[in-house]
Order: C-alpha cells, then sequence, then structure tokens
C-alpha cells in the first residue's frame, strides 16, 4: 500500500467533510461576497479605469487572513476533541501521511473558493485587454499565500482542542506575517531602527514576497518562501501531535 | 499475537502503566480488568501504537510496534474508548474509508463493508450520519470499523460500555466466536461479561497487575467462588485508600 493511496483516502475524507455540514458553502458565499466587495467597492475597480485585477488581488492577504483560519481552525483541533485522531492514528497511518491528506484536502478547498472567482477574471477580459499573464501569476500567489496562512492553520489547530485558541493564534501569526513588510509599518520602522534590520524583518512578511506576482514575476525565491513556510508549519505540526501522544 | 514486556509509561510524575508483562496468542480471549484509572486505556494505547512507552517493548505478530508500526498496525482492529467517530459521516462513508485506509478497494471493499455491517447489525442505519446515532449504534459502527478487515487481533476498550442488555449479550457472544480465530484483548468493569466470553482474565490496579488466569482459577480464590469478591479483595484497599 503505498503512501499516496493513504493521504488520497485522507484527504477525500477531509475534503467530503466540508460539503457534507454547511462549512464549505456559509464559506463559499462569503468569501465570494467579500471579494466582490473589496473589489469593485472598495477598491474602484471600475473608477481605476485600467484592466487589472489589482483592485482584486490587493485585498487576498487582509480576507485570508480571516477565512483561512477559519475553514483550517478544525482540521486537528476537531479530531483530539471528538477522539477520531485516535482511531486514525491507530490506523496503519504515518503521522505525515496525515498530516499531509488533511492539509491539501482543506487546500483543495480553498483552491476551489479562488477559481470561483473566475467571473472578476471575465469581467476585466469583457471590459478591456488586460494583461493575462499578470493575472495567472496573481492567482498563483493568491494560491500560495493561501497555502501558507492555512499550514499556520494547520499548526495552531494541532496545539490546542479549542477552535476558538486555534482560530485567534492563527490570526495573530498571520497577521504579523503581514505587519512585518506592510509598508505603512515598514515605513515606521525606519525612524527608528536600521534599514537593514528593517529589510531583514520585511523578507519574512508574506507581503514583500506576495507583491511580486502581482507585478507578473514568478521569482523563485518568492515560491521558495512559501513553500518552505508551508514545509516549516506542516514539520511543527507533526512535533506538536508527536507531542501529545507522548504524554 | 501479543507480546507485551516490562512496558512503562509515565505522565509527568504517574506511572500510568509500571512494568506489565504478558502475551495473547490466537484462538484466546483476555479480560482486562480493573478500577477506573487502573492503567487499562493507556495499556491499549501504547499496544495499538498511539501512545509511545516510556520503557519496554510491545510485539504485535513479530513487528516492534515502535520500529515497524504500519506493519503492527495492519494486523490489528482497535476500538478506543467512547467509540469515536466522524460525525458528519454516514455510517457507510466511515467504513467505506475504514476499509480503504486499511487497503481495500473496488469489490473487495465493498464485500468487507457489506460483512462487517452484517456482524454488528448496521443494516438500518447505513446511511445515516454518524452524529444521529444512538449510544448503542455508534459503538457498534465503530466496532464494526475495528473488524472491517479483518483482522487477525483486536483490541477492544470497553466494547459493551453504553449498550442495552441485549446488546450487551449480542457483543459477547460475537467477542467469543470471533475469538476462536483471533487473538482478543479486550476491558470492561463487568465481570459477568468476563466470566462469559473470556478465556483468560488480567486484573491489573495502579498499573500493575494483580492477578493473571483463567476465569476459573480466580474464582476459586474466593470462598463462594464468585469473581466479584476476588475483583475487590485485589483492588479495593486501593480504592480506599485513593
Amino acid at each position: 500500500m503505498n503512501s499516496w493511496a493513504i493521504i488520497k483516502a485522507i484527504s477525500k475524507r477531509e475534503l467530503g467533510g466540508y460539503f457534507t455540514s454547511p462549512v464549505a458553502y456559509v464559506f463559499l458565499v462569503i468569501f465570494l461576497l467579500l471579494t466582490g466587495f473589496f473589489t469593485f467597492t472598495v477598491g474602484n475597480f471600475f473608477e481605476r479605469g485600467e484592466a487589472s485585477l489589482v483592485s482584486f488581488f490587493t485585498w487576498h492577504p487582509w480576507l485570508y487572513l480571516f477565512l483561512v483560519p477559519a475553514a483550517g481552525m478544525r482540521l486537528w483541533s476537531e479530531e483530539r476533541r471528538i477522539g477520531t485522531l485516535e482511531l486514525l492514528l491507530t490506523m496503519p497511518v504515518t503521522t505525515w501521511q496525515a498530516i499531509v491528506g488533511k492539509f491539501l484536502a482543506s487546500w483543495i478547498f480553498l483552491l476551489l473558493a479562488l477559481a470561483l472567482t473566475f467571473p472578476v477574471w471575465i469581467t476585466v477580459n469583457w471590459l478591456g485587454s488586460p494583461d493575462n499573464g499578470i493575472i495567472i501569476t496573481g492567482y498563483v500567489g493568491s494560491a500560495l499565500l493561501a497555502g501558507a496562512y492555512l499550514a499556520i492553520s494547520c499548526m495552531t489547530s494541532a496545539m490546542t482542542r479549542n477552535q476558538v485558541i486555534s482560530f485567534i493564534v492563527s490570526v495573530m501569526i498571520c497577521l504579523f506575517l503581514i505587519l512585518a513588510g506592510f509598508t505603512p509599518v515598514t515605513d515606521l520602522l525606519v525612524r527608528w531602527a536600521n534599514p537593514v534590520v528593517v529589510q531583514t524583518i520585511a523578507s519574512f512578511s508574506v507581503m514583500t514576497h506576495f507583491e511580486a506576482f502581482q507585478r507578473g514575476v514568478i521569482d523563485v525565491r518568492d515560491v521558495i518562501f512559501f513553500v518552505s513556510l508551508i514545509g516549516f508549519a506542516l514539520f511543527t505540526t507533526g512535533v506538536v501531535i508527536r507531542g501529545h501522544r507522548a504524554g | 499475537m501479543i507480546k507485551v514486556e516490562n512496558l512503562v509509561k509515565t505522565f509527568g510524575a504517574k506511572r500510568a502503566v509500571d512494568d506489565i508483562s504478558f502475551n495473547i496468542e490466537r484462538g484466546e480471549v483476555l479480560g482486562f480488568l480493573g478500577p477506573n484509572g487502573a492503567g487499562k486505556s493507556t495499556t491499549m494505547r501504547i499496544i495499538t501504537g498511539y501512545y509511545p512507552p516510556t520503557a519496554g517493548r510491545v510485539t504485535v505478530g513479530g513487528f516492534d510496534i515502535v520500529e515497524n508500526p504500519i506493519e503492527a498496525k495492519r494486523l490489528m482492529g482497535y476500538l478506543p474508548e467512547n467509540a469515536p467517530g466522524y460525525a458528519d459521516m454516514t455510517v457507510h462513508g466511515f467504513l467505506s474509508f475504514a476499509a480503504e485506509i486499511r487497503g481495500l478497494y473496488g469489490d473487495a471493499r465493498k464485500k468487507a463493508v457489506h460483512k462487517a455491517v452484517e456482524t454488528c447489525s448496521l443494516e438500518g442505519v447505513l446511511y445515516q450520519t454518524i452524529d444521529t446515532l444512538s449510544k448503542g449504534f455508534k459503538h457498534r459502527t465503530c466496532l464494526a470499523q475495528s473488524i472491517v478487515h479483518d483482522p487477525d487481533i483486536l483490541v477492544l476498550d470497553e466494547p459493551t460500555d453504553g449498550l442495552d442488555p441485549n446488546q450487551k449479550h449480542e457483543a459477547r457472544s460475537l467477542i467469543k466466536r470471533m475469538g476462536e480465530k483471533k487473538a482478543i484483548i479486550f476491558s470492561t468493569h463487568i465481570l459477568e461479561e468476563v466470566e462469559q466470553a473470556c478465556t483468560r482474565v488480567i486484573i491489573i490496579d495502579r498499573g500493575k497487575i494483580v492477578a493473571n488466569g483463567t476465569p476459573q482459577e480466580l474464582k476459586s480464590r474466593s470462598k463462594e467462588g464468585r469473581l466479584d469478591d476476588v475483583f475487590r479483595s485485589i483492588t479495593l484497599p486501593d480504592t480506599v485508600l485513593a
């Protein structure tokens, strides 16, 4: 029995879990309403007079800040609370397979939500002629950003049985990852600290790496940043889960 | 099939399991008795590979549970305490998932699920979600999950908890029947259960084995030949002290 078959079985179950409860539908509707609201009303999509999705993607780090932890908070805390974690980990499954399987399922769910924003892309193509290459890299960046936040939510979810605590802690960590490279904050920091220090802190921020994708650039370093952030958070998840079992 | 050697598990300063050793062979049904908090569930969690032991060794079908956990876990079916299940899944979906994780696909999976459903009499609730089930059905669903791959070894933590007297009777005869071909270890508080279903009994108290023998041997220790007198005389002093 190979690893992928197990990961697939776990992912399938997890993804099914979103759709058999109202969670998926509430999440999708709110996500789409909010992206629409921010893009067209707050982001002045029409007044900008340019054929681009800048006003769409700009809001993603802030939207995800609340929505991704909401989608990820139950991943492990729920399993621990109702006791199915014991069931799952006494089946012939490694901790890794369980972590990857559950993470992939939630990521696929978030990607589905992202894919359902396609009317925005159609609109901008219908009204003008945007650079679709930039839009594609924008989507790639957004997908990676969602994955990074989700991995952090996985980690905080493994730490507690309480979903509220899991949610708040992961929002805080994600907020830090935004603010460390958010221009108003870095501008403020430069007044007190050495610019090199500020830049180093900013390089840990998701904003710095996310913005490059919005300019149409897929830089290997940015991809590596997100992938290693995901890897680190999932690795920590594994350590936390093993820690619970060791007692 | 299961070999437990000098098993120790500590949680902080507390020794939950304190130097336990025993074996279970095919064809044996081992009843695991003891007061609450004696270390029954902890021992079972170590055997099934959920908790790593602090010291000692557990081998399942020749595989060390720490060194070859996947091979060892394949041979076992496990019913955890309180019979957990994914609340939003249907009974059928849940059993199919368990079968898939156990490496069963297509027709083999359908047959395995069908057989487990039949054995545990779940036909009537097959497409109900687990959170809508009564305690008895929830328990039987989790039991069905543990036997879906027809394992050689069964570890059942309080398999009759929450069942009504008829269901208890059925569960006991099922365990007895399966015990002819498998190695089974199950924990319980109910002494009459041990007499009816077990070929051997281990009484554990505060992490240590205080009695190990056939139900008849243990009964003969009491003047009236009653198992609960034996149980009380062995475990009561500690309960009073605690």
